[in-house]
């Protein structure tokens, strides 16, 4: 195929708008609010400036868009050393401890303000019975206790939870627009689709480019540091749901792997992209079980109410994956539930009727009815698509049990996962020499500094661990604007060549689309639906998707790989017939980034690491012999090669 | 087909600039017609339910219908936000109801004040751990226990 080019012959040329700031914030989700947040605090005095880039509206941006019913990382009482066990235990032994530690150090300021900001908190009263957040009660920082649904989950009325961050950030960047006197620092509905390196300093971030998705606009940055808060990878496999229903995405369907594609492309070391995170969640409608779990005291088992992390499975199960077969992780109960599930035994069930009996014999009418609202909460606050499964079916959970099921591979650094960029950490809890090389929470390349979902190797941050984080990552980029004050970002490439590569899709749409007399099938073009079509195919049936019950192995890999070089190329094909199928090529064409990480990662890890999640079948035990490290990659944007390598695992908290 | 727009009560939001729906979609599915002066989600199998627009929208035209893959007709889960609490009526396929009310916040929107009594940031300190609440508040990080 020959290759096109973009010169305005055929599509309109945008108007393009130059913004220089000293720290960039792209994102908008919660660690790209608690970055603006702490960033504010410490720039202002220095009148040093600030500009958040979000691809939609901040208020309702990023994971939290719907809300959340419970926060899931709170210390309290808790030693962060033990969070640590935990995520460790929870992520198959490997995890980078300084990064783990420095979160749960952090993460409750940000909690506390969250609920001084008017986020509602569950509160035990003194007798013991559970106040909703709008009740009269000490807050936490006066030592309310909060409702623990778990160790480190604690209950909230969260329906609001990302309006009230966003709101505090918000009027963080008119704090520092007030300060440095800049008119604009915070765009909306902007989609960064690549980052800039410097032309004078090698291995330095410069800026990033992007477009409006509303009107003819593209926009470059010029920035001293830059912060990527951009979330995970979604709908990269095939969803189980190939209609309108893969929208019911469980992670958002929104999150399209840009930020492993901004980083990637410029060179930043990814570490632990062989990671994937495969919830169990309800079928179809992917509403949350953790609280079922922990909170309802709930038991899923297989149809015959059997439990299947018991007897023969737990037996095999620990034949291949000792030790970690006995900490019963989310991983390793995935495994046996499958073993059921491949056996027939399925449907698998979360016999919620049976948790609901239970606790109603401790408890009067008026009691259950506010259980049951709690349960419906739930739902309504972070999954509403799953309380209209319920509805539709005529589901009463207190009545029967519902199904639950692992859904399709997500890709992700925040929540149970571990997916993202090597990232420095810490310098004072002891870690190796190699953990840091200066500022914590920054990437391989300097002045670009990682958080959320894409800062890796430190899972079970969840929501308030990505604020807390992006408030570290702040707190050292400002430090980082310091330190290189004179930095004057140099880039040479033309206004005009950035526009002509951000609008190709459009000119090669306009340029072929009256040579079919549909526009959907045309020889000339590729339309971003079916490109993404083609990738999730590829990951599904060659990656362990669940197409395969997550199997794959060398063969499948190098397979997969290469269709994958290939649909690369023809994403340069892509044809857009408007602002929004443009912000569809370029979210595809990163998660086709994303997915080739994860495929490298996982060809070059030979062990399986993380069974539930994916099986290499030509290596289907773990071995800690020679696997118990980080595997860490590297892109060379100058050569175009990809390097894949071990780096040393080193445990800082004992057991 | 995911959340959609009643006709009838869609006003188009008075022709202003934007909907509130295109506002505040995080998937920017939700497109004026500026022929009917009505909204439409133009891509629903992108859609997440997330619900922001049934929430914002000032007509109350906007609903969900379950995804057609798994939901049967019949049901539906309609919200009702208001400032300080959120009204859900849940109808199941058997016209069985349930109400629910929560609260969503314990302030008044737009009354965020975030730096209001919170120490200024040392900037001698912006290398060492801690947050500038901690720092200000002499609140010392811990370590791991050697």
């Amino acid at each position: 195929m020959e290759k096109e080019s973009c010169t305005f012959s055929y599509c309109q040329k945008p108007a393009i708008v130059e913004h220089e700031t000293d720290v960039l914030i792209i994102g908008g989700g919660m660690s790209a609010c608690g970055s603006a947040f702490e960033a504010a605090r410490w720039a202002n005095p220095q009148k040093i400036r600030i500009t958040m880039v979000d691809k939609a509206a901040t208020d309702r941006s990023g994971a939290v868009a719907m809300g959340l019913s419970a926060i899931n990382t709170y210390m309290g009482e808790n030693d962060p050393a033990d969070y640590v066990k935990m995520v460790r235990g929870d992520l198959m032994g490997i995890t980078r401890e300084d990064l783990v530690y420095d979160l749960g150090r952090h993460v409750d300021d940000s909690v506390e303000l969250f609920e001084e900001w008017g986020l509602p908190i569950w509160k035990k009263a003194a007798d013991g019975h559970t106040m909703d957040g709008a009740q009269e009660a000490p807050k936490l920082s006066e030592g309310g206790k909060p409702v623990r649904s778990g160790k480190w989950q604690i209950m909230i009325n969260g329906e609001s939870y990302k309006v009230i961050v966003a709101e505090a950030a918000k009027v963080a960047l008119k704090t520092n627009r007030d300060a440095t006197g800049v008119a604009e620092n915070h765009f909306e509905r902007v989609f960064v689709v690549k980052l800039l390196l410097d032309e004078k300093v090698p291995n330095r971030i410069a800026g990033a480019v992007g477009f409006s998705v509303r009107e003819n606009k593209i926009y470059i940055f010029k920035a001293n540091t830059i912060l990527s808060g951009t979330g995970g990878a979604v709908n990269v496999f095939r969803p189980r749901s190939t209609q309108e229903g893969q929208g019911r995405a469980w992670y958002p369907v929104w999150n399209s792997g840009s930020g492993y594609a901004l980083g990637i492309q410029v060179g930043a070391e990814l570490t632990m992209m062989e990671n994937r995170f495969v919830p169990a969640r309800f079928k179809d409608g992917y509403g949350p079980v953790g609280a079922w779990f922990l909170f309802f005291k709930a038991k899923a088992t297989n149809a015959y109410g059997e439990d299947y992390c018991v007897g023969e499975n737990f037996e095999y199960t620990k034949k291949l994956y000792s030790p970690y077969a006995e900490k019963m992780g989310t991983a390793i109960r995935n495994h046996m539930m499958m073993m059921d599930m491949k056996a027939g035994k399925g449907p698998i069930l979360m016999n919620t009727h049976h948790a609901m009996a239970e606790l109603a014999k401790t408890m009067d009418a008026k009691q259950i009815k506010h259980l049951e609202a709690e349960a419906w909460e739930d739902f309504l606050d972070m999954a509403i698509g799953q309380a209209g499964v319920w509805a539709g079916n005529d589901v009463e959970p207190d009545k029967s049990p519902s199904e639950i099921m692992p859904t399709e591979p997500y890709l992700l650094g925040s929540h149970a996962g571990c997916a993202g960029f090597w990232c420095s950490g810490p310098d004072d809890i002891g870690a190796p020499a190699e953990y840091n090389w200066g500022y914590n929470r920054m990437s391989t390349v300097n002045g670009l500094f990682m958080m959320g979902d894409i800062c890796g190797a430190s899972g079970h941050k969840f929501s308030s661990g990505s604020h807390a984080e992006g408030r570290i990552a702040a707190k050292s980029g400002v430090a980082f604007v310091l330190d290189n004050k004179g930095f004057k970002p140099t880039v040479t490439k033309s206004p005009d060549d950035l526009a002509a590569e951000i609008y190709l899709p459009f000119e090669v749409y306009e340029k072929y689309k009256t040579y079919s007399t549909a526009p959907e099938v045309n020889p000339y073009y590729i339309k971003p639906k079916m490109l993404q079509a083609r990738m999730q195919k590829i990951a599904d049936e060659y990656f362990g998707g669940v197409g395969t019950w997550y199997m794959t192995s060398a063969t499948m890999l190098e397979s997969g790989l290469k269709q994958l070089a290939i649909l690369k190329e023809d994403a340069a094909l892509s044809g857009a017939k408007d602002l929004h199928e443009l912000m569809r090529a370029w979210e595809n064409y990163h998660r086709i980034w994303s997915i080739e990480a994860h495929a490298r990662h996982i060809q070059f890890r030979e062990e399986s690491r993380y069974p539930g999640y994916y099986y290499r079948g030509d290596f289907l035990a773990i071995n800690d012999k020679d696997w118990k490290c980080f595997v860490n990659s590297k892109f060379d944007p100058a050569t175009g090669d990809w390097k894949c390598f071990k780096k040393e695992y080193k445990q800082l908290i004992p057991d | 087909m995911p959340s959609f727009v009643i006709t009838e009560k869609c006003d188009g939001c008075k022709a202003q600039d934007k909907t509130a729906c295109q506002y505040i979609c995080p998937n920017d599915l939700m497109v004026l017609n500026r022929d009917l002066m009505k909204a439409y989600n133009q891509e629903p199998e992108q859609c997440w339910e997330c619900y922001s627009c049934v929430k914002i929208c000032p007509q109350q035209a906007m609903e969900v219908r379950g995804y057609a893959d798994f939901v049967p007709l019949g049901g539906s889960v309609i919200p009702l936000r208001g400032s300080d609490s959120i009204m859900w009526t849940v109808k199941f396929r058997n016209g069985k109801l349930k109400r629910f009310k929560f609260p969503i916040r314990t302030t008044p929107e737009g009354s965020a004040d975030p730096f209001k009594g919170k120490p200024e940031a040392n900037i001698a300190n912006i290398k060492k751990p801690g947050f500038f609440t901690h720092q200000g508040a002499g609140k010392a990080m811990p370590l791991p226990k050697k």
